[in-house]
């Protein structure tokens, strides 16, 4: 881990009441996930028990604590989504990406998640691929986006 | 073509001749805002500089329209005018949501505002050719009533948008939310300005009493009294939080006002710091919502340039600055004493109340914490008055509220009725019904907390009271149509495991009771439901709901007891009869062939993603139940004038695990 950077976005937030959750959110923007190190360093730099700070990184949704893949799919799981079938969507997508929901693949290509409600609702199912919205999902079309177009990424890239 | 009627001539000339105007009126941008007066000689001079833009095009940018690349619309808007050398004459305007977000990317053309959907880029040049130049419509791009066939000119004439009466959603999709001018020509600030010129905070505190706002987050609270509560409470540090933690599934309408409308938010926490005597607020959005929060960060900015925010607001002893904290992903925290803890760098964990948050809030200090709705209503109140919002909706509840009509409902999009509005108007009239010639079943209101009310209750008129008889809330405003092929069962298992998911873990009750409940749920949806679930599922239900220490843990046994209230039958279908009349439980459901419609094409068995179909060309095809994962590919490809495949349910036959 680049303690450099790290130190950097720390001194960001010196004298700051309550700062934890934007610097565990900074951290990430960072480096993609919370390396154990980093949390570490930011309960020295609060004066926090490393306990408190392991305790909110494990309680939000949000922070990873292991190294996610470069593409990240998010199937929403929202009611609207729910009775237009996402659930169909999300076993599709688990398919076509190899993995489980929530993981990560071994080549850190892809990490795959569920999210609760992206407010996309007229527009459901929706799913998330890289912070771009695909609305009115099907399974016919989100086998297109997970293997043409994320595969052509991949090759372009 | 249809031919409109042209645009007057003699007001293009008039418009002109302000052009000088318009071109002083750029040069206000460093315009500091310092007085009552100072904002009404702004916004007449910009109302005045308005006509002559003349021509217009507004292409949504909200988070819907953008996914249906509205950016790609403006952007060929933008290129082709000025490819064209139009620039003088049209001008290119982005909004925020107008609500009918399925029909994206909408568009609003000329000075007629005429209503385009589902526009593309490659829509832009005829657009502009035949709308902007020749003033033709494009038939096209109308929306076509589904009942009458009728083609609707303007927003106005569509069914979608007539029982509606925007109050909240006024300037979405009208203004520029990325402009204080724009939100300044459509009265911005003019409430803020009235207050501090005219009106002691205690005023403020009775015209909100008066016109009877209740929060619109979920529980309903009124807002003048939580106010008056936080401004009685001893200290001189008070803080004012707008909950923007949006966190109901099925629910958007706090992102479309942030986003579309970011302004009247903003005013509504310094009428409300105003009142309350608070100095600081604090915005909390989830981070799902980026766009929320770019919108209001530049609103932030801009108004705190010109003087709005800061110090000595419009020349009074006022001050006021907001901050925005961005949530991390959990549904707990739209619970006000989470949310606070979240503020606090701490995981969001309720805690008991009392003592309330007016009272010992963020850093222990009085808070005040509104949704976003309730004070995007506020300047409409400090405006207009509280007589004139308490006689919007009913005797009983006051003003308008906006509600998230999703799921299988033809117009699907955020509507903002009047309080009093009855389930059947919103869902049949702004609705259009239900799609595909399919049956009404239930609809569930207020998401996770709420519950579903059947069609023998559609005629019930909106209210805090009238739905919490039926067994469910307003909510946040989330409502869900559901038709005959939702299964109800799955609805309540589909909630409770959110529930289970989201519950912080603190209190025993809600932590283990909402596993339990969904545990028995599953069961019943995966044929194993037990004679006697029912039962326990309502003794649980009550337990979790009497001994929660939150909100969330108090509600969100309802899903589950309204379904089983209003359709029980489909409870025991499930556990006595292992039948899905919905055809929605897998474990339940089986699909077979029917040999005497099947003509050996081969298609089912070659789609059939795990080879569970038997046969050969010429010879019936037949599914191998034990491979069968239920997809439904088979059903899908059959040809319509075969219909050889089926979906039964209900019989011993079919016994296996495969999902829920």
């Amino acid at each position: 881990m680049d303690t450099e950077k790290l130190n950097k976005i720390l001194a960001v937030f010196e004298g700051e009441r309550g700062g934890l959750i934007s610097i565990l959110q900074r951290v990430q923007e960072e480096f993609g996930y919370l390396p154990e190190a980093a949390l570490s360093s930011i309960a020295d730099f609060l004066k926090l028990p490393p306990s408190q700070v392991f305790s909110v990184a494990t309680f939000y949704d949000h922070f990873y604590l292991t190294r996610r893949g470069d593409h990240l799919v998010s199937v929403c799981q929202g009611t609207a989504c729910h009775v237009l079938g996402a659930r169909d969507i999300l076993e599709t997508a688990e398919n076509c990406l190899g993995i489980k929901t929530g993981q990560t693949s071994p080549d850190y290509k892809y990490s795959l998640e569920r999210v609760a409600c992206l407010g996309s609702c007229a527009l459901a199912p929706v799913v998330l691929v890289d912070n771009e919205v695909h609305s009115k999902m099907t399974v016919r079309k989100v086998k297109k986006i997970l293997t043409e177009d994320l595969g052509d990424t991949e090759t372009q890239t | 073509m249809i031919q409109r009627p042209r645009h007057d001539s003699a007001r293009n000339a008039l418009h002109r001749k302000d052009m000088k105007k318009s071109i002083s009126i750029q040069s206000t941008e460093d315009l500091r805002i310092d007085s009552a007066e100072s904002l009404r000689l702004l916004r007449e001079s910009l109302i005045a500089g308005e006509q002559t833009t003349g021509k217009m095009v507004s292409v949504c940018c909200g988070s819907g329209c953008m996914s249906s690349g509205s950016e790609h619309v403006r952007e060929a808007f933008v290129r082709e005018i000025k490819d064209q050398e139009l620039e003088d004459e049209i001008t290119v305007k982005k909004t925020g949501c107008h609500g009918f977000c399925e029909r994206g990317p909408i568009v609003i053309v000329g000075p007629e505002k005429i209503f385009y959907q589902y526009v593309t880029k490659e829509d832009v040049p005829e657009i502009i050719s035949e709308t902007l130049i020749e003033d033709r419509v494009v038939e096209r791009l109308l929306y076509e009533d589904p009942v009458t066939g009728q083609k609707c000119f303007h927003e106005n004439d569509i069914p979608f948008y007539q029982k509606q009466r925007r109050i909240v959603l006024k300037n979405c999709g009208v203004i520029d939310p990325t402009s204080i001018k724009d939100y300044i020509k459509v009265d911005g600030f003019r409430a803020l300005a009235k207050i501090l010129s005219q009106m002691t905070p205690e005023g403020v505190i009775e015209e909100i009493k008066l016109s009877g706002l209740r929060g619109r987050g979920g529980a309903g609270f009124p807002a003048g009294i939580k106010w008056e509560t936080a401004r009685n409470a001893p200290g001189e540090e008070k803080y004012i939080i707008c909950n923007g933690d949006e966190g109901d599934p099925g629910a958007f309408m706090d992102r479309s006002v942030m986003e579309g409308d970011p302004y009247s938010v903003l005013e509504g926490m310094m009428i409300a710091g105003y009142a309350v005597g608070a100095s600081q607020g604090i915005i909390y959005v989830r981070a799902e919502y980026p766009l929320a929060i770019h919108h209001l960060s530049s609103a932030i900015a801009r108004a705190t340039d010109m003087g709005i925010l800061g110090h000595n607001i419009m020349g009074s002893e006022f001050n006021f600055e907001i901050k925005i904290v961005k949530g991390a992903g959990a549904f707990v925290c739209g619970e006000e004493t989470a949310l606070i803890a979240s503020i606090e760098g701490k995981s969001g964990r309720p805690k008991p109340k009392p003592p309330f948050p007016a009272i010992q809030g963020l850093w222990g200090k009085p808070t005040v914490i509104n949704n976003v709705e309730t004070l995007a209503n506020v300047s409409r109140i400090a405006l207009n008055g509280g007589k004139w919002y308490s006689e919007i909706g009913t005797s009983t509840d006051k003003g308008t509220k906006i509600f998230s009509l999703v799921g299988k409902v033809r117009n699907v999009g955020l509507v903002e009725v009047e309080m009093g509005t009855t389930l059947r108007e919103i869902i049949f009239d702004i609705g259009g019904g239900i799609p595909g010639g399919k049956r009404f079943k239930a609809v569930q209101t207020g998401g996770p907390s709420g519950g579903c009310i059947p069609e023998e209750l559609l005629d019930l008129p909106v209210g805090y009271e009238s739905l919490a008889k039926a067994g469910s809330i307003i909510g946040s405003g989330g409502m869900l149509v559901m038709d005959e092929d939702t299964c109800i069962v799955n609805i309540a298992r589909y909630f409770l495991d959110f529930a289970q998911n989201e519950s912080c873990g603190q209190c025993t009750p809600c932590r283990l009771g909402t596993k339990q409940m969904f545990n028995i749920l599953q069961d019943i949806t995966r044929g194993n439901g037990k004679p006697g679930d029912i039962e326990i599922l309502l003794e649980l239900s009550d337990a979790v709901k009497q001994a929660s220490i939150c909100g969330l843990g108090m509600t969100v046994p309802n899903p589950v007891i309204s379904t089983i209230k209003y359709f029980r039958k489909e409870y025991e279908e499930h556990i006595h009869e292992r039948r899905c009349r919905a055809l929605v439980c897998r474990s339940l459901i089986f699909y077979r062939i029917k040999d005497y419609r099947c003509k050996a094409c081969m298609k089912c068995l070659t789609a059939c993603p795990v080879g569970a179909i038997i046969g050969a060309k010429w010879q019936v095809h037949e599914i191998d139940q034990s491979k069968c994962i239920k997809c439904g590919t088979c059903m899908e490809v059959c040809p319509k004038r075969f219909n050889a495949v089926e979906c039964v349910t209900g019989l011993i036959e079919n016994s296996g695990d495969k999902g829920e």
